[in-house]
């Protein structure tokens, strides 16, 4: 399952990416009362062929992140590297080649699709904002994607009314694929999906993934979705990467007290399964005024005295497993 | 685990249909099934099966006049409800069967405090004055464990989160002290850890109480930690019923196995999912035999002629399907 990893240079490195929202108050001339730390330091790479998988639950800062690396966002601090280059540098020409090589799903394939274009016009959208080609070239590339993902060439002249929910997923994947991306941004890619859809969507991913050598970054809630799909994952917790690692081992031992808590949470499709239960009290504190020290320290239940005042580092504990916790 | 407990709710061949201009929706289709006092039944499908038509049918909330409820009937300790006019179905809902639904967020009425809006509920079942329905509520709070109730009282839906306002909709559900309650997939908009939390607190509730709940949700994995039995629900029909540790172990009907084996686990990483292939028919378009007929693996002529019937499979276990009926011919 993990044949097919890259050993040289990442395609996209994340440097201490930060991006924080100023929270304003005031009708006309708006004061600033405080920052949203959405993403507060994070670093990650993702290589070739490469799926990274980024879990937290909702506010965690997953999706900014994403739209950090898909420069919908300027980051506040740090930066994304593509092959080296500064992403948030690119101008005129770069900029546009940037588009082409790396593209976005997202979650709801109803709101995705522009209801009025044909699904030919949708998926070709990528290919006449970014190249030049001829209308028989667009069609013929039209088609093709279509093929890779699945869907009968007629879909072609039909509307996105006319689609389910996992064909339209099937629609968004064509319309990314159709530019030729090194990157895909999956950004929930099967939660708004049913249950026996998710699966055929999910296989769909790894085939692409292996024969057109794509990378990923998906962003999920879902754990199960995640391990299935993803090579390495990074679990975050209010804009900070508390766990990274690959993904067996870090479903296999998961070592911050967040992990374990998020993934004792993760109900396990099995009457037998052991209860380990570790309910976490609280909630998610708010990104303007987040605790502390460990972000996390007044749910964790092994919390010390260090952890209100000291912001633990990310520490590698095994080849490729860093945690950020006092308690390793 | 048995239904030995005394059945407090019977469902018998609830017929309800929805008549739109594309044609009759036949969301729920001949339903039947029942509930112990402290038992949970797990109703489990995928979107568009009528697992929300059935809940709603149960408390004849359908969006009338487009819905409504042709055949069956819905015995509540024995009275049938949908006999009732509206104005006695208000008053068994909240005091005898109450639902909470998926979204928080439309639960609550957004320009009223969480106070008024628990006291209005509670003052649907008692009499008591302004002062005693205020502790009343205080304490229906606390009782889903929202911290400091007293000052909650006050705040608005807005300023409280999702969490914290899906308690408060469980509170303003169990208030009346119901004997049934329908919780149509309560936890999914809410984080896996504010979901454990809130499970752990239906369960609590559970205990005390003796409640029956029918537990309407698509996550196997909520399946398997809350549910004694369940059914499972394929374009508008049960397919399959059993105790839960039955159905995981050894699903019968073709659907339940397949979709059992299409999600992914948490431990142990496969190469490779089986996915069910093609999509649920749409319900106002049927096809005449089985429902599943067109995505199943095992196939053959008289499914495509004829739906099968629920047969019993074993102790408590039933499944609608071919394969299953003990056949001399074969």
């Amino acid at each position: 399952m993990l044949e097919g990893r890259a050993i040289t240079e990442p395609l996209i490195r994340a440097e201490n990416l930060t991006k924080h929202f100023p929270v304003t108050r005031g009708l006309l001339v708006g004061r600033t009362t405080g920052h949203v730390k959405a993403v507060d330091g994070v670093s990650f790479t993702i290589g070739r062929q490469e799926t990274l998988g980024l879990v937290g639950e909702s506010g965690c800062g997953k999706t900014t992140t994403s739209r950090l690396l898909l420069r919908l966002e300027e980051p506040t601090a740090g930066r994304v590297l593509l092959d080296g280059q500064d992403v948030h540098a690119l101008r005129g020409l770069e900029l546009s080649r940037y588009h082409t090589r790396v593209q976005a799903v997202f979650q709801d394939p109803w709101s995705s699709l522009n209801p009025r274009l044909r699904i030919r016009d949708t998926v070709a959208e990528a290919l006449v904002v970014n190249r030049r080609v001829t209308r028989a070239g667009k069609l013929e590339r039209v088609e093709e994607v279509l093929h890779q993902v699945g869907l009968p060439l007629s879909a072609a002249a039909r509307y996105p009314h006319e689609f389910s929910g996992g064909q339209r997923q099937r629609i968004a994947l064509a319309s990314a694929l159709a530019a030729s991306p090194e990157l895909i941004v999956l950004d929930e890619p099967v939660s708004a999906l049913d249950v026996s859809i998710r699966a055929q969507i999910m296989n769909l991913l790894k085939d692409l993934q292996a024969r057109q050598q794509l990378s990923f970054l998906l962003v999920a809630h879902n754990l199960a979705t995640v391990r299935y799909i993803a090579h390495r994952t990074a679990v975050m917790y209010l804009g900070r990467i508390v766990e990274q690692a690959d993904t067996e081992s870090l479903y296999r031992t998961p070592l911050h007290p967040y992990t374990k808590a998020l993934f004792a949470a993760a109900l396990p499709a099995d009457p037998d399964a052991p209860r380990d239960d570790m309910i976490l009290s609280g909630e998610v504190p708010s990104p303007i005024d987040p605790p502390s020290g460990c972000h996390f320290h007044p749910r964790c239940p092994f919390a010390m005295e260090q952890c209100s005042r000291v912001a633990p580092e990310l520490k590698a504990v095994a080849p490729g497993h860093v945690v950020s916790c006092h308690l390793y | 685990m048995a239904v030995a407990a005394p059945v407090v709710l019977d469902v018998r061949g609830l017929r309800a249909y929805r008549y739109t201009r594309w044609g009759v929706v036949r969301a729920v289709d001949g339903v039947s099934f029942a509930l112990g006092e402290g038992e949970t039944l797990g109703l489990v499908g995928e979107s568009g099966c009528g697992k929300t038509m059935t809940g709603l049918a149960l408390v004849r909330l359908l969006p009338e006049p487009a819905g409504r409820i042709v055949e069956g009937q819905v015995l509540l300790e024995g009275e049938d409800l949908v006999t009732k006019s509206e104005s006695e179905m208000r008053r068994v809902r909240g005091r005898r069967i109450s639902m909470i639904l998926q979204d928080p967020q439309t639960s609550l009425n957004p320009v009223f405090t969480i106070g008024d809006q628990i006291v209005e509920a509670l003052r649907l079942h008692h009499s008591d004055g302004e002062r005693t329905l205020a502790t009343r509520a205080e304490e229906a709070l606390r009782r889903v464990k929202v911290a400091a109730p007293e000052q909650r009282m006050r705040a608005y839906p807005h300023q409280m989160s999702g969490g914290m306002k899906q308690r408060v909709v469980g509170a303003i559900a169990v208030a009346g002290e119901p004997k049934v309650l329908i919780a149509d997939e309560p936890t999914t908009a809410l984080d896996v850890t504010i979901q454990l939390q809130y499970l752990a607190l239906l369960k609590e509730l559970q205990a005390r109480t003796r409640l029956a709940m029918l537990f309407i949700t698509h996550d196997f994995g909520i399946v398997a930690r809350m549910c004694d039995r369940v059914a499972v629900m394929y374009a508008g029909r049960i397919v399959e019923t059993g105790p839960t540790r039955t159905l995981f172990r050894s699903p019968r009907h073709p659907y339940t196995e397949a979709l059992m084996a299409s999600v992914p686990s948490m431990d142990g990483s496969v190469a490779r999912l089986p996915s069910i292939e093609g999509q649920p028919p749409p319900l106002h378009d049927l096809p005449a035999g089985c429902r599943f007929a067109p995505r199943c693996a095992y196939v053959d002529d008289r499914c495509r002629r004829e739906y099968p019937p629920i047969m019993p499979v074993g102790p408590a276990h039933e499944a609608a399907c071919w394969r299953v009926e003990p056949s001399p011919s074969r």
